[in-house]
């Protein structure tokens, strides 16, 4: 089996973040997954057994005086370190803000294709194929990399399962940033999750609201139906535009994409740009008083009705439920 | 200061787009091709400090087919200097790598201090150009900035990410992508409209800045297939008479969500 490297991401103060399992469970599926993280000289000694309880067979620590420090290029270096070391098929990472970009300036050092924001990968036959989902989802596009290695960015979520657990063996390497091609950080808000609620991005279930909800009080009501659920909260811009919420909870083309298990939409018309962002849930429920609202052309249940009236109902039925 | 703002002709996303299932890439015939919003807000960064700073030529870079011109008169409009055109039929299916070192190689040409882009097109939306050109050209980038502060020798900002936010600096010369939180864009007045038939739109082949259309050596990555999604069809509809929560709610059990 080939060599694949799982860029790991971790938080400010050390931490492997919570999306290393998808990105290792990625990487199990095209060859022998090993792990690669960009940490302080000394810091790295206790990730070995968490990444090997997640699936890597291999924990590669890259040791750098400026992870942390530098903005992106102390990961770059650490996967050409490993690459190097470990001459891989594939290069996998997290398609985050984050990860996406250290994954594309390695792909500009090792002269290396990039394939972004896959939401599946495999095999086949020896060549690594990904599968993204294009334009909201209306298309999905199968794509390949001449040459070795692929990069592939992974869409957060969208990876299911997980590697088999190892005892992971451990190498440590050392790598020096070249400050004159990295942004220097001087200032990190590792903000934790506000609340209880699960990610918006990567939430099974999502509630959203938009316009329909005509107030800031109001959108309470989104609130207490995604706690009814365990569901993220969720809303369209029109109605982060109207400062009902702040704009993370933005669902479609210019803010999150979700592709939940239920996805509730709450006094959202459904303009073009929010459907781009979540019509490839599986199942699509929209409440709305508009009978002409685009939201029911991709509705699996919808209801022509008062959110106001509908919601209290729907939530009370669910407690007699969970009695 | 000399800033060159990259910049991309997009299909409108107020229509449905289309793509090309046999080649797998963008149909640009099937919808309106306009200047991407977000490099509107790029151009709107680099223009606010040209405001306030004399002397500094804002300069677009694009690297399209045929019609990316009306994307880059439209920037002009908006008050750009000049317009730098890469156009080569070579470069039709230019993936990322490709283009990246396409922009990078254009960068070298023109000579900049700062390049500024889009956090993402609304099309392919990899949101990893900026940061490839970066790596070609051995600087810094500084990309998904919400909030941008150029001064004469250094940039800085604040980046959002999934996790909360990063205060960044960098010396110039550096490469920054900003977001659609960064700057509201100005319309093109009359008079714009009118002096940008008058500016330089300089039309660059592949061999004008120096690149082998060939790209020996560089793997790259290529469509196998692409098919459209069946379009989802709305299910079931009701209409409340009171009781449509009590009716959703067996919905939601019966499919086994709750």
């Amino acid at each position: 089996m080939s060599n694949v490297l799982a860029l790991i991401e971790t938080t400010a103060d050390g931490r492997i973040r919570n999306t290393a399992a998808s990105v290792l469970a990625a990487a199990a599926k095209l060859g022998t997954p090993i792990a690669v993280v960009a940490t302080a000289p000394g810091a790295g000694a206790g990730l070995a057994a968490e990444l090997g309880s997640l699936g890597a067979r291999q924990v590669c620590i890259v040791e750098n005086g400026q992870a942390g420090s530098l903005l992106a290029t102390p990961q770059v270096d650490a996967l050409a370190a490993a690459a190097e070391r470990f001459v891989p098929s594939a290069i996998l990472a997290v398609n985050s803000v984050e990860s996406r970009e250290a994954a594309a300036r390695s792909a500009v050092r090792l002269r290396a294709g990039l394939l972004t924001d896959a939401v599946s990968v495999r095999s086949d036959g020896g060549k690594i194929v990904a599968t993204h989902s294009v334009f909201g989802g209306a298309y999905t596009v199968e794509s390949a990399v001449e040459g070795s290695p692929a990069v592939i960015t992974v869409r957060q979520g969208a990876v299911e399962g997980q590697a088999t657990p190892t005892d992971a063996a451990v190498t440590i390497l050392s790598a020096v940033s070249a400050a004159a091609a990295s942004a220097a950080i001087n200032r990190i808000d590792d903000a934790p999750a506000a609340s209880s609620r699960p990610e918006l991005r990567t939430a099974a279930k999502v509630v959203s609201g938009g316009r329909g909800l005509g107030s800031q009080e109001n959108f309470v009501l989104v609130e207490q139906l995604a706690d009814a659920l365990g569901a993220a909260v969720g809303a369209s811009r029109a109605a982060v535009d109207s400062g009902y919420v702040p704009q993370s909870h933005q669902v479609g083309q210019t803010g999150t994409t979700v592709s939940p298990d239920l996805y509730i939409a709450l006094g959202i018309s459904g303009a073009i740009q929010h459907r781009a962002g979540m019509q490839t849930a599986k199942t699509i429920v929209a409440i709305n008083k508009d009978t002409d609202a685009p939201i029911f052309d991709v509705a699996d249940f919808g209801v022509v009705g008062d959110v106001f009236a509908v919601v209290p109902q729907l939530i009370k039925a669910l407690e007699a439920r969970a009695g | 200061m000399k800033i060159v703002v990259l910049v991309k002709q997009v299909p409108d996303t107020y229509e449905d787009r289309k793509l090309d299932t046999a080649a797998g890439l963008v149909d640009r015939g099937a919808c309106e091709p306009v200047l991407d919003e977000i490099n509107e807000r790029a151009l709107e960064v680099a223009l606010r400090y040209r405001d306030g700073n004399k002397g500094t030529e804002v300069v677009l870079l694009s690297m399209g087919p045929e019609g990316t011109a009306s994307a880059l008169r439209k920037g002009l409009s908006m008050g750009a200097d000049v317009a730098v055109h890469v156009l080569d039929s070579a470069l039709s299916g230019a993936d990322l790598g490709r283009t990246a070192a396409v922009l990078a190689a254009a960068l070298r040409a023109t000579g900049f201090d700062l390049v500024i882009a889009g956090n993402a097109s609304t099309d392919g939306g990899g949101g990893v150009v900026p940061a490839m050109v970066a790596e070609h050209l051995g600087l810094p980038h500084l990309t998904f900035l919400d909030a941008v502060e150029i001064s004469a020798g250094t940039v800085a900002g604040v980046r959002a990410t999934e996790h909360g936010s990063l205060g960044v600096h960098a010396l110039l010369p550096a490469v920054i992508s900003v977001t659609e939180r960064s700057a509201e864009a100005r319309f093109p007045n009359f008079k714009g409209i009118l002096k940008a038939k008058k500016k330089p739109l300089q039309v660059l082949s592949l061999a004008e800045i120096g690149l082998d259309p060939a790209f020996a050596g560089a793997g790259r990555s290529a469509v196998v297939t692409a098919a459209e999604r069946p379009a989802r069809t709305g299910g079931t509809r009701i209409t409340d008479e009171g009781t449509a929560g009590e009716q959703l709610a067996d919905f939601l059990a019966s499919a086994r969500l709750i």
